[in-house]
């Protein structure tokens, strides 16, 4: 387990933002920490990766204590801020050499990393530009490529596509999607459901300080239900009369049924509906989102 | 030490291109020492050229404006994520005030000597030796360290930028307060007693006292002044950091 958290708690003032948080998340893996704002996320990855101490309970990075080892904490691990922290005076390729410097590498070998790391994360135009004058999408990929410079087992990030456009938002997807192919585990905070749903391999749903649900996107869906089939009639009589004959839930016109989602199941009930002569609108099927689980869990 | 070269560099390149700032820095106690010379000075009576006497105080003046941008620079770094990514990575991450520091020490320099030109253009005619130059300047690093290092503290836990910089308003104002303009002894009893026994005072009349050859008797004063002051305001300032961890 690279990360291991026992009982963490975190009080700021009379308010306690973590009430015994446990979690595990093995190397290699991509967690998603899930929650509206206030549940703790930040707090957590801010005790994770040294830079606030917990007030009970522990929490380890690859075996290491984050207060009583926090140095060697640092060393395996690197985190991407809510905010990209990028010095806007200077350029893109300032800003990496500086950080490679500060990790101790040689002045050419932190010129070499940092143009690998530029052409990698598509930052060519931005190399020589002060990052002032580059796109929120840019900004991003630098911040990101900034915690890469070292190379980390660990990486946390903190609402990598808050505020971001579409088209930035899919490029940080497939620029994360390809650390997790190289190994790095990754630990991120989410609001987007989308986003823990492309990116996580297990999700962690977050509430007033605590886990209220853990498992992966399709675990989730399923706690809440499987596939359910809408059909819409033309009147509500219509709809009564179906649901006379197959059961479900009712609103005014529409009839909401379980299925599995397969076509022999669909067929049946409009085979069903046929030879009772109800005539039936139009059929969608609709699979549970995150949306669904989040209304779910944190009601 | 490759981390602290690092990390004033990163600050001086970002003072360098804070153009604006800069500039003001630079300008306004030009702007100042113009003011007071040429407006001022002259309904001033002091019994010597008043640009020999107001020298000191205007460049006590624009240490004052140096320090608060470093106290904005630190604010700046706190709230935009830059300390919280340093803090995080295995390096001495305190050299990122230290290199705020320097920074401001360099600004000041550049003012000073700036400042110092002006002043000869407008009739200033220092009688100082050598040691007397090297000495005043030693005092006035000092001053500069300690003041600097009182901003970084001011930076690290201010809420804002605003607010760090409304320590600018009362370094600005202090050496009104002193006999940086003004002889004390024209002052009400009030004011006298706090102008006479502030850093300020002690400072300032030693370094107008080196640059005049004239004899500097609150030597001592102002040289335990500007060392307490930078001993406590560095000690502020590495406990502010530490305590960072327990928000």
């Amino acid at each position: 387990m690279i990360v291991e958290t026992d009982g963490l708690t975190k009080r700021y003032g009379a308010q306690t933002v973590l009430k015994g948080l446990d979690l595990k998340v093995a190397e290699g893996s991509v967690l998603a920490l899930l929650g509206p704002n206030g549940a703790g996320k930040t707090t957590t990855i801010r005790i994770l990766s040294t830079l606030t101490r917990p007030d009970g309970g522990t929490a380890r990075i690859d075996g290491f204590d984050v207060v009583r080892e926090a140095a060697k904490v640092r060393g395996v691990i690197s985190l991407t801020g809510q905010y990209a922290a990028v010095d806007e005076e200077q350029t893109g390729r300032e800003n990496l050499v500086m950080i490679a410097r500060l990790r101790r590498f040689s002045r050419s070998a932190a010129r070499t990393r940092s143009a690998e790391l530029l052409e990698r994360f598509d930052l060519v135009d931005a190399a020589d530009r002060r990052v002032k004058t580059c796109s929120g999408g840019m900004r991003r990929r630098l911040d990101l490529a900034m915690s890469l410079v070292a190379r980390p087992r660990l990486l946390f990030l903190d609402e990598p596509t808050t505020g971001l456009d579409p088209v930035s938002r899919t490029t940080m997807w497939d620029a994360i999607g390809d650390l997790v192919r190289d190994g790095v585990t990754i630990f991120l905070t989410t609001q987007y459901l989308e986003e823990a749903d492309r990116l996580a391999d297990r999700i962690v749903v977050l509430h007033n300080g605590g886990v209220v649900a853990d498992g992966t996107a399709d675990a989730l869906k399923n706690q809440v239900g499987g596939t359910r089939l809408d059909l819409d009639f033309a009147s509500a009589a219509d709809a009564g009369r179906a649901e006379a004959l197959l059961g479900g839930v009712r609103t005014e016109s529409r009839l909401s049924v379980p299925s599995d989602g397969s076509a022999t199941h669909v067929h049946r009930v409009l085979d069903d509906l046929l030879a009772a002569g109800v005539r039936t609108e139009r059929v969608s099927t609709h699979r549970p989102t995150l949306d669904d689980v989040f209304v779910a869990v944190a009601a | 030490m490759t981390g602290t070269l690092t990390m004033v560099g990163r600050s001086v390149r970002l003072s360098r291109r804070a153009l604006d700032t800069l500039l003001m820095s630079i300008l306004l106690p030009v702007m100042m020492m113009a003011l007071f010379v040429y407006v001022f000075g002259g309904a001033i009576a002091i019994g010597t050229s008043y640009v020999n006497y107001v020298v000191p105080g205007i460049i006590v003046l624009c240490t004052g404006y140096g320090a608060t941008s470093t106290g904005m620079s630190v604010a700046d770094d706190m709230k935009k994520g830059a300390v919280d990514r340093f803090r995080s990575m295995p390096i001495s991450s305190f050299a990122v005030l230290t290199g705020h520091v320097t920074a401001s020490v360099a600004r000041n320099a550049l003012a000073t000597v700036i400042v110092v030109l002006a002043a000869v253009g407008m009739g200033f005619r220092p009688s100082a030796t050598v040691l007397d130059w090297v000495l005043a300047m030693g005092l006035l690093l000092l001053y500069v360290l300690a003041l600097s290092w009182l901003a970084a503290g001011v930076g690290v836990i201010a809420r804002s930028v605003e607010s760090a910089s409304v320590f600018s308003f009362f370094m600005l104002f202090l050496p009104y307060l002193s006999s940086a303009f003004v002889p004390t002894a024209t002052m009400p009893a009030a004011l006298r007693v706090i102008s006479e026994h502030q850093p300020i005072t002690p400072i300032i009349e030693t370094v107008r006292a080196l640059l005049t050859s004239a004899p500097a008797s609150s030597g001592w004063l102002a040289l335990a002044w500007a060392g307490g002051l930078l001993v406590v305001a560095f000690s502020l300032a590495t406990w502010l950091f530490r305590r960072i961890s327990s928000r």
